[in-house]
């Protein structure tokens, strides 16, 4: 898995709340059996019509923010299905943090495992990051993972809360089953507790 | 100390390991797969040369993609990209030895129909698939929540998953329903009062006498909505009604097996001290049956509402509710039950199960269906199967329904079956989104018998009128 470190760069705002896994992805493009090659269909039926055309009005299609690597999007992010389709397009697409009020909860822990930094913050750090965003490519966000901060072109910082594990995997990258295959034995010592207690399962 | 819950309980029967930051690698008992979020992390098992740990524990079976249609076993009948997903599972399946249930075989269905029809899901159990919908299977009092394909890989390879604990959450609906209205009333009046993202973070235990008074296939449905209230999980204590549907199941516990299972089971309850987090309250009686006008799952009202106006609304919801009337052609004020409906879908895994047919067919006997086109699409092959038996397969032919093989179809719209754009669909599925059941399609939930009501109207209906 890539790193997530430090990012400077384009953020792109979206302020529509419960924006679904649906529209990150519709699911005509599920049906690959690869994980890479999904970019060109992020925000599909949004960014396209049927003829394949783009939509000018549509965030991303917008020349100032065609190479954002920063969403800021309204409450309730990444709700609806578990496809990890959905970060994978926004990987692909090269979105490498996505900032809201809150997180549907799969869709945030599918983000860690592909290198993607979601981030919560406050309505009102996330109206202002919006403003920042509507500037255009001139409004470069700062996000540095290790001190938990995000900085809006104007210099205000917001400090963003993080599960300590999950940091720690992203900062270096760290594959979650390697290293739960070195708990082997603890899973071991559980499986022969569980087949004395519940023989059944 | 307070008492636990029976999240709590689970939980703590099923820690494999607990690092010092809270962290827990959850041990996992069934784990289902289906052919669209599993190719990814099969593909990564071999590329790293795993195996699957715990077979016997892992089941599969294909469901998004496979097509409703007679005739289906003829590749032929599914695209390129659908016949290479259902190809890759058959293989994988074989490759890595888990159980499998192909199209061939009649107990083939909805991933979340099939696990429970089979007895393999049970009380106390922990049970994942990569499908949001796992939540179902919190009816049986099992913690059961959906994960990302990165997870899926990771539960095959190791048999757990890294969690944090959640929040408790109850939900409880006192008293009773009134006639006409159905457990999917239920869970779509708890989603309208807490929101798309009140469940977040939370584990939903859902009681109270509603809720008791409910069969399997109504819990069923309750928890299956629960992800569309934001919570991964929902779950409901098991009692006399859970150990009758799972007595004799295939994969259910026997002879001394069965009696040490209840045993524990009738310990899985939450104590009365416990503590919640967050406790929500319904009553039973003022429950109506209940249609969404929007797009999002929230957007409920009682079938005797009007359309609302974005002005209703506050914050970021009054421009998503404006984009929400514009998308499913709607006017403020235009009486809920004057919408005209084009196509009426039964089926699903949150409908799809033998009762919901019983009651859908209870309303259509003796009529003929005034939409477009009305499809019922059963769960499983062995619903299909007991619908035919008890001739519910005949009313809905005679009334002009399509009776399809089983499958998930146009809850999700992966295989032929979708809406036309502009087209607007009764539906017993769970999600409203925009472009969900096809480009550009409308849809409006409801329970099998309001369903079945539209179907036969022509229009949304009150149900209760037609009892
Ligand atoms: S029936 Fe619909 S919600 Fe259920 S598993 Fe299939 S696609 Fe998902």
């Amino acid at each position: 898995m890539q790193k997530f470190t430090t990012l400077t760069g384009i953020a792109a705002p979206m302020p529509l709340v419960n924006i679904d896994t649906d529209m990150i992805i519709p699911k005509q493009f599920l049906k690959t059996i690869q994980r890479s090659g999904l970019g060109k269909n992020l925000f599909d039926e949004m960014r396209f019509d049927r003829e394949g055309n783009e939509n000018p009005d549509f965030v991303l299609n917008q020349p100032q923010y065609r190479s954002a690597e920063i969403l800021i999007a309204g409450d309730n992010f990444g709700c609806g299905s578990s496809r990890e389709h959905a970060p994978w397009a926004l990987l692909d697409f090269g979105i490498r943090c996505v900032i809201s009020t809150s997180f549907a909860d799969i869709f945030y822990s599918n983000c860690f495992k592909n290198g993607i930094l979601p981030i919560a913050l406050p309505a009102d750090a996330v109206a202002l990051l919006m403003q920042d965003a509507e500037k255009g490519a001139n409004a470069r966000v700062q996000i540095d993972l290790a001190a938990q901060t995000v900085t809006a072109s104007d210099g205000e910082t917001f400090h963003f809360d993080i599960d300590p594990f999950k940091k720690h995997c992203l900062l270096n990258g760290l594959d979650d089953i390697g290293l739960t295959m070195e708990k082997g034995t603890a899973i071991d010592a559980f499986e022969a507790r569980a087949a004395a207690d519940r023989p059944w399962v | 100390m307070s008492g636990k819950t029976l999240y709590d309980k689970i939980w703590d029967a099923h820690i494999a390991h607990e690092a010092e930051d809270g962290t827990c690698l959850l041990y996992i008992d069934r784990h289902l797969v289906h052919e669209v979020t599993s190719p990814q992390a099969f593909e990564g098992l071999r590329m790293t040369g795993r195996r699957v740990r715990a077979p016997e524990k892992t089941i599969a079976v294909p469901d998004h993609n496979v097509p409703t249609t007679a005739g289906r076993e003829n590749p032929d009948q599914m695209t390129e990209d659908s016949r290479i997903q259902v190809a890759a599972l058959d293989k994988n399946a074989r490759d890595f030895g888990i159980h499998y249930y192909p199209v061939s075989d009649i107990r083939q269905g909805i991933v979340h129909i099939v696990g429970p029809e089979q007895g393999w899901t049970l009380p106390g159990m922990t049970v994942v698939c990569g499908d949001s919908h796992t939540a179902t299977h919190g009816a049986f009092g099992a913690l059961a929540h959906g994960i990302g394909t990165s997870e899926v890989e990771h539960v095959l390879a190791t048999q757990t998953l890294i969690q944090k604990k959640s929040k408790n959450m109850k939900v409880e609906i006192t008293g009773s329903l009134r006639p006409g209205v159905t457990a999917k009333d239920i869970t779509l009046s708890v989603i309208g009062a807490t929101g798309t993202a009140g469940g977040t973070g939370y584990v939903i235990e859902y009681c109270g006498q509603a809720i008791r008074e409910l069969s399997m296939e109504g819990r069923m449905t309750v928890c299956n909505m629960a992800i569309e209230g934001g919570a991964r999980a929902g779950l409901i204590a098991p009692d006399e009604t859970t150990y009758a549907y799972v007595k004799g199941r295939p994969h259910a516990p026997k002879g001394a097996d069965w009696d040490k299972a209840m045993a524990w089971w009738a310990t899985l309850f939450s104590d009365d001290d416990a503590h919640w987090d967050k406790v929500v309250t319904l009553k039973g009686e003022d429950i109506a049956p209940v249609v969404t006008w929007g797009t999002s799952p929230e957007d409920v009202l009682p079938i005797t509402a009007t359309v609302p106006h974005p002005d209703d609304f506050t914050g970021g919801k009054v421009d998503a509710a404006r984009r929400s009337l514009d998308y499913m052609g709607l006017v403020p004020g235009q009486k809920l039950t004057d919408v005209a409906i084009d196509t009426v879908f039964i089926g699903s895994c949150t409908n799809g199960r033998i009762e919901d047919l019983r009651a859908a067919a209870e309303i259509v006997k003796g009529k003929k269906i005034a939409v477009k086109r009305a499809m019922v699409v059963p769960g499983s092959g062995l619903v299909r199967a007991q619908a035919e038996a008890e001739g519910l397969a005949q009313v809905f032919i005679d009334a002009g329904f399509e009776w399809r093989l089983a499958g998930c179809s146009m809850c999700l719209a992966m295989n032929p079956d979708q809406l036309a754009p502009g087209e607007r669909c009764a539906s017993t599925s769970n999600r409203n989104f925009e472009g969900r059941q096809g480009y550009k399609g409308r849809t409006h939930l409801v329970s099998p018998a309001m369903a079945a009501a539209a179907a036969v109207t022509g229009r949304l209906t009150d149900v209760r009128e037609m009892m």
